[in-house]
């Protein structure tokens, strides 16, 4: 442990940058430097997106004749190095961000503004705090890695353009929801990932089960995207927004004031959600823009990539903004008073914020598969492998987590808020572990697992503990991935086998598959060996010590015993897939593939994935590894490097949640630590005893002595069930009553209103038949007999219809000059 | 003999026309009407006429389409020439340039390519020339009458020879950039066009 | 400055002239490079037109020489494509005669 501690001391150092490391003292003298957001403008970042999209959009449009014409190998090379030139790049502006002083990471790249409407205004604009960079780090290198994977994986698919097309459209986007500086532009991403989600889990979009999981996990997601929208809707109310000016405001202008300390906010905010200009400012003052407040800001004005230097108390634009800094800095700045505006509103007797951070939670429940809206998850793993571990466990499921952290300043605010996050976190937790027991598909128990685990990660954000949730997102994003790719490997292995109880033994056949997966199942099982447990623990710690951050003091213990006894059946379930999977005899069929068609190789024993499967996941296991000492905690008062690396962007609620923790010693600490080792050993064991080498009749035994409670979770306690029941019923019995509504009262209305209607047009077919079309029979012969005549002047002669031309030219010359 | 009565017929219709012009119509002032009766620059503006529209005949009324096709040369120069009276200079030299160097070697490349010219005696015949003669009488005599009739408000007035170019490429970038613009297109979409409408077909 | 002095109306009668031999040009012809020719002549009556108002005008602001020069680009333009018809016309029929070439007639 000494030994980690120097190599965590070595990482800290260096990521904290040369001549860092004397400044910033302690907590205190942090606090007080809290001011406005401080940022470098550069003009590369838009480069890290760009990358993917362009792979995207060449693959999309021209990857067929490509694949067609060169082979697969130009459309997989183009796609992984787009995702090394993203990577790269992010390299660069992580190498910049690290350069900058500790409080001034923040890289900003405005391109243009898309649209401004009334206060709503849409920058396309591009920023990197620690906290998106380490995302971005994420996205690209894991990205970059499970882009290598697939090559292998979808070796058979005829379709590989597509795929790839697809992968990096989804990178894409997931960059632009993680990079954006807006509301905007994470919504824009928010919705292109779900988009890519939906394509790709229906990537084998012939079979109508893959095809109906896409359509449930998209509309799932719409449903989290309405609270998500509504949510940001009330964000927007709340801070002055409007789609009506009335009479009491003034212009448009004057209600952008420049908040500075010595005009307080409240001193213009009027009741409602009106702001009414200083009298002193307003006239004087021109309007506030960005550009202007930046040069207010800086001594030397603004220039393009010039550093601006944070000045306490410096200038910060107060109204209704769609802007994360913005945002952050009116309500981190006190001085703007925007806080406690906030905090003071109501909607409808509801205090605002948690009705804000709750809507805005409905969205990530959505995305990141939390309690109700877990379900599309699980039947996401119909898509390919690689698909799996991309988006349904290191990237996209993760974009709630870091939603909330990158709101940190506004989750922190409202301790209802906190407290439904933790709570759901600890139930989704909780509930999806226990369907983990038992699942018998490989990729279902990873499934359920990441379910679980992002359930630890809102326990984690809930309770104000966002570093410790984001670097759960972190050790998640490799471990998952590692055991995702590894269950890929072993289904491409064992001829597209998902069931476990098919398998066994593969450790024979496939030791480097088998080796990973075995250092992922240490990490996520919490073995302090790998980077799993040091997150967990964090997040249970943190947990235990929550004290006011939820609503009962008492709660934050509650939810470290369920998180506690999760992290038990994590264990359990993990082991047990590894035994199942690995150990005993093989259990598949030999030359059992049924469909028996051209693939040559199929059938016969399980063999080891490709290389470039293999070093993937060597790759993601050494990153398990490496990744611990992002988390390693140091000596009495030194934190861990990612809390350092995160601590300008959980800046503002760092007092707040502190201030409000339970304050438990470190013997607690130690205790729970030892607490958690104890399950990782206690699951291990037991899966151990029950599924080594499946000689154990012990599951057997239970399973057919309580069939029913075995057939209960095996059946995923009926959710989708129940949700069939209830809310499809529902909405189907309202389709019902509609479709009973059209059928007798408006059918009847239109049926009677036909037989009318018949009636007059047999007395009309009458006339019509005789009279009408005589007249009608009459004219179109004239027209016929007119044309055929017609025709002949349409000589084909220029000369004619020059003829034609002068002589009417000329006649009107003439006829102006007669009349006149 | 042909061309002969052809430039003669020319003559007296111009002749007519501005006898029309300039007598028949009373009470047509331009101006005062003190002064030389003609001016050097007004004979220039006879002679330029005169020759733009005698060359126009030829075109009209020339057997050889080589010999409308010279001729063709002259009314452009005489155009040309009109235009530097107009105080257009660089219209002038837009014309000397694009037309006379441009479009008229152009035609005759086409002339060459297309006739065998030392083979056939009439390379440009003409159809229906009785109805065309009516044409042309109803149209010169409309639109003479309209042009010597029809109240002008405009008067020349004395303007200083100075180049223009530099107002007509403000006029080009600044007021009419978008027809500009549009013709520089259209101009690629035409040499585009031109060569694939001109090239051979490649047999397979 | 007598009445012999060129004037507006002097100017556009040259245009006049010009116009309407181009149009009998283009009635009468049968070749279809006799055809392009009277056009030119057309157009070009049309620029001296243009000029000539762009000249006697009260306020003269050079439009009517940008117009003529529009004229002349497009004339340019036209005449290398029609030229190019013509070609492809003879390389196929042999002829250029736009009496006989009226397959699209009907």
């Amino acid at each position: 442990m000494d030994l980690l501690c120097h190599v965590r001391d070595f990482v800290l150092a260096a990521a904290e940058g040369a001549g860092e490391a004397a400044k910033h003292g302690e907590g205190a003298a942090r606090e007080a430097a809290l001011g406005v957001q401080a940022f470098k403008r550069v003009g590369y970042l838009w480069l890290i997106p760009f990358f993917p999209m362009v792979g995207a959009i060449v693959n999309a449009v021209v990857g067929a004749r490509l694949q067609k014409r060169f082979g697969k190998s130009v459309v997989t090379n183009l796609a992984i190095g787009a995702m090394a030139a993203a990577f790269v790049t992010a390299a660069v502006a992580f190498v910049d961000l690290v350069g900058q002083p500790e409080h001034e990471r923040l890289l900003v790249n405005h391109l243009w503004n898309m649209f401004t409407a009334g206060d709503v205004q849409a920058n396309l604009t591009f920023a990197l705090d620690p906290l998106s960079m380490m995302m971005v780090l994420i996205i690209t290198f894991i990205g970059a890695l499970i882009h290598v994977y697939s090559v292998g994986y979808m070796a058979e698919d005829p379709d590989t353009w597509r795929f790839f097309a697809y992968l990096n459209l989804f990178v894409f986007s997931m960059l632009l929801l993680v990079m954006g500086d807006n509301f905007v532009l994470m919504f824009f991403g928010w919705e292109g990932v779900g988009l890519c989600s939906y394509l790709l889990i229906g990537f084998w979009y012939k079979d109508i089960d893959k095809a109906k999981a896409a359509v449930k996990a998209f509309v799932t997601n719409r449903i989290g995207d309405f609270g998500f929208v509504l949510g940001l809707f009330l964000l927007f109310w709340a801070l002055g927004g409007q789609w009506e000016k009335r009479s009491v405001i003034p212009p448009h202008e004057s209600r952008w004031a420049l908040a500075d300390p010595a005009h307080l906010y409240e001193a213009r905010a009027e009741a409602g959600t009106t702001y009414v200009a200083d009298p002193t400012l307003s006239p004087q003052t021109p309007p506030a823009t960005y550009a202007e407040v930046e040069k207010l800001a800086t001594p030397e004005g603004w220039r393009p990539g010039a550093s601006i230097a944070t000045r306490d108390g410096g200038k910060v634009r107060v109204g209704p903004t769609l802007s994360f800094r913005e945002l952050r800095d009116q309500i981190a700045v006190e001085s703007t008073g925007v806080k406690n505006r906030l905090t003071g509103l109501t909607f409808f007797g509801m205090p605002l914020l948690a009705l804000v951070g709750i809507l805005l939670f409905v969205g990530a429940t959505a995305k990141s598969a939390q309690i109700p809206l877990y379900v599309w998850l699980p039947d996401a793993m119909a898509g390919p492998t690689p698909v799996s571990a991309l988006i349904h466990a290191a990237t996209m499921v993760t974009a709630g987590v870091y939603m909330v952290a990158r709101l940190n300043f506004l989750f922190a605010l409202s301790t209802t808020a906190m407290t439904v996050i933790a709570c759901t976190g600890a139930a989704t937790a909780l509930f999806a572990a226990s369907i983990g027991f038992v699942q018998n598909d490989i990729k279902k128990v990873l499934a359920y697992s990441t379910v679980s685990q992002l359930g630890f990660m809102f326990i984690g954000v809930g309770v104000g503990a966002y570093w410790a949730g984001t670097y759960h997102l972190l050790t998640h994003a490799f471990f998952k991935a590692c055991l995702f790719l590894g269950s890929g490997s072993v289904i491409l292995g064992c001829h597209h086998e998902q069931d476990m109880r098919k398998m066994g033994g593969l450790k024979k056949y496939m030791p480097l598959t088998e080796k990973t997966y075995l250092y992922a199942c240490i990490a996520i099982s919490g073995f302090p060996l790998a980077n799993g447990f040091f997150s967990k623990d964090e997040i249970l710690w943190k947990a235990f010590d929550a004290g006011n951050n939820l609503a009962d003091p008492a709660l934050g213990k509650v939810i470290w015993l369920v998180g506690w006894v999760t992290a038990l059946g994590t264990a359990f379930y993990m082991w047990r897939s590894y035994y199942l999977t690995f150990t005993g005899e093989y259990r598949g069929g030999h030359g059992a593939h049924e469909s028996g068609d051209a693939h040559g190789h199929h059938g016969g024993l399980p063999h080891e994935s490709p290389r470039s499967m293999t070093w993937v996941l060597a790759a993601l296991a050494v990153g398990c590894f490496l990744t611990i000492f992002l988390g390693l905690w140091g000596p009495a008062g030194v934190e861990p490097v990612l809390e350092r690396w995160l601590e300008p962007v959980l800046a503002p609620s760092h007092a707040l949640v502190a201030a409000r923790g339970a304050h438990e010693g470190p013997l607690a600490e130690w205790l729970l630590m030892a607490a958690s080792v104890a399950v990782a050993f206690g699951g291990w064991a037991a899966a151990r005893a029950l599924y080594k080498d499946a000689k154990s009749t012990v599951p057997a035994t239970l399973a057919a002595k309580y069939p029913r409670l075995h057939r209960w979770v095996l059946d995923k306690y009926y959710v989708d069930e129940a949700y069939r029941k209830t809310v499809l019923a529902a909405i189907w019995a309202g389709a019902k009553a509609c479709d009973l509504f059209d059928r007798v009262v408006v059918d009847g209305a239109v049926n009677a209103a036909a037989a009318v209607g018949r009636f007059v047009c047999d007395v009309d077919g009458a006339i019509d038949k005789y009279l009408v079309d005589g007249a009608v029979n009459f004219v179109a012969d004239g027209a016929l007999g007119f044309g055929r005549a017609l025709r002949r002047v349409q000589t084909g002669r220029l000369e004619h219809y020059l003829y034609a031309a002068v002589a009417g030219a000329l006649a009107v010359v003439l006829l102006t000059f007669l009349v006149q | 003999m042909k061309t002969v009565a052809g430039y003669a017929t020319v003559i007296v219709m111009t002749a007519a026309l501005f006898a029309e012009l300039t007598m028949l119509v009373p009470g047509l002032h331009w101006g005062p009407s003190e002064g030389p009766l003609l001016t050097v620059g007004d004979a220039v503006f006879y002679l330029l006429a005169s020759v733009a529209m005698v060359s126009a005949v030829l075109v009209a009324f020339s057997k050889s389409i080589l010999y409308s096709a010279i001729a063709l040369l002259g009314a452009l120069l005489g155009a040309g020439g009109l235009y530097v009276l107009l105080r257009a200079d660089f219209v002038a030299v837009t014309q000397l340039l694009i037309y006379i160097g441009g479009v008229l070697v152009l035609i005759l490349f086409a002339v060459m390519l297309t006739s065998r010219i030392g083979q056939a005696s009439a390379t440009n015949p003409a159809t229906s020339v009785v109805a065309g003669l009516v044409l042309l009488a109803a149209l010169g005599a409309v639109l003479g009458f309209a042009a010597a009739e029809a109240p002008w408000k405009g008067a020349a007035h004395p303007l200083e020879l100075e180049a223009t170019a530099e107002r007509i490429g403000d006029l080009f970038l600044g007021h009419y950039l978008v027809a500009f613009e549009v013709i520089s297109l259209l101009l690629l979409a035409t040499l585009v066009g031109a060569v694939v409408v001109a090239r051979k077909e490649i047999k397979e | 400055m007598s009445q012999l002095a060129p004037g507006l109306p002097h100017f556009l009668v040259v245009g006049a002239v010009l116009f309407a031999l181009g149009t009998y040009t283009v009635v009468t012809r049968t070749n279809a490079v006799g055809i392009l020719m009277g056009v030119e002549l057309i157009l070009n009556a049309a620029n001296v037109n243009f000029v000539a108002f762009d000249r006697f005008n009260p306020s003269p602001h050079l439009s009517g020489q940008v117009f003529s020069l529009f004229v002349i680009v497009l004339a340019a333009a036209e005449a290398a494509v029609a030229l190019a018809i013509v070609l492809a016309v003879y390389l196929n029929t042999k002829t250029i005669d736009v009496t006989e070439a009226d397959t699209l007639r009907e």
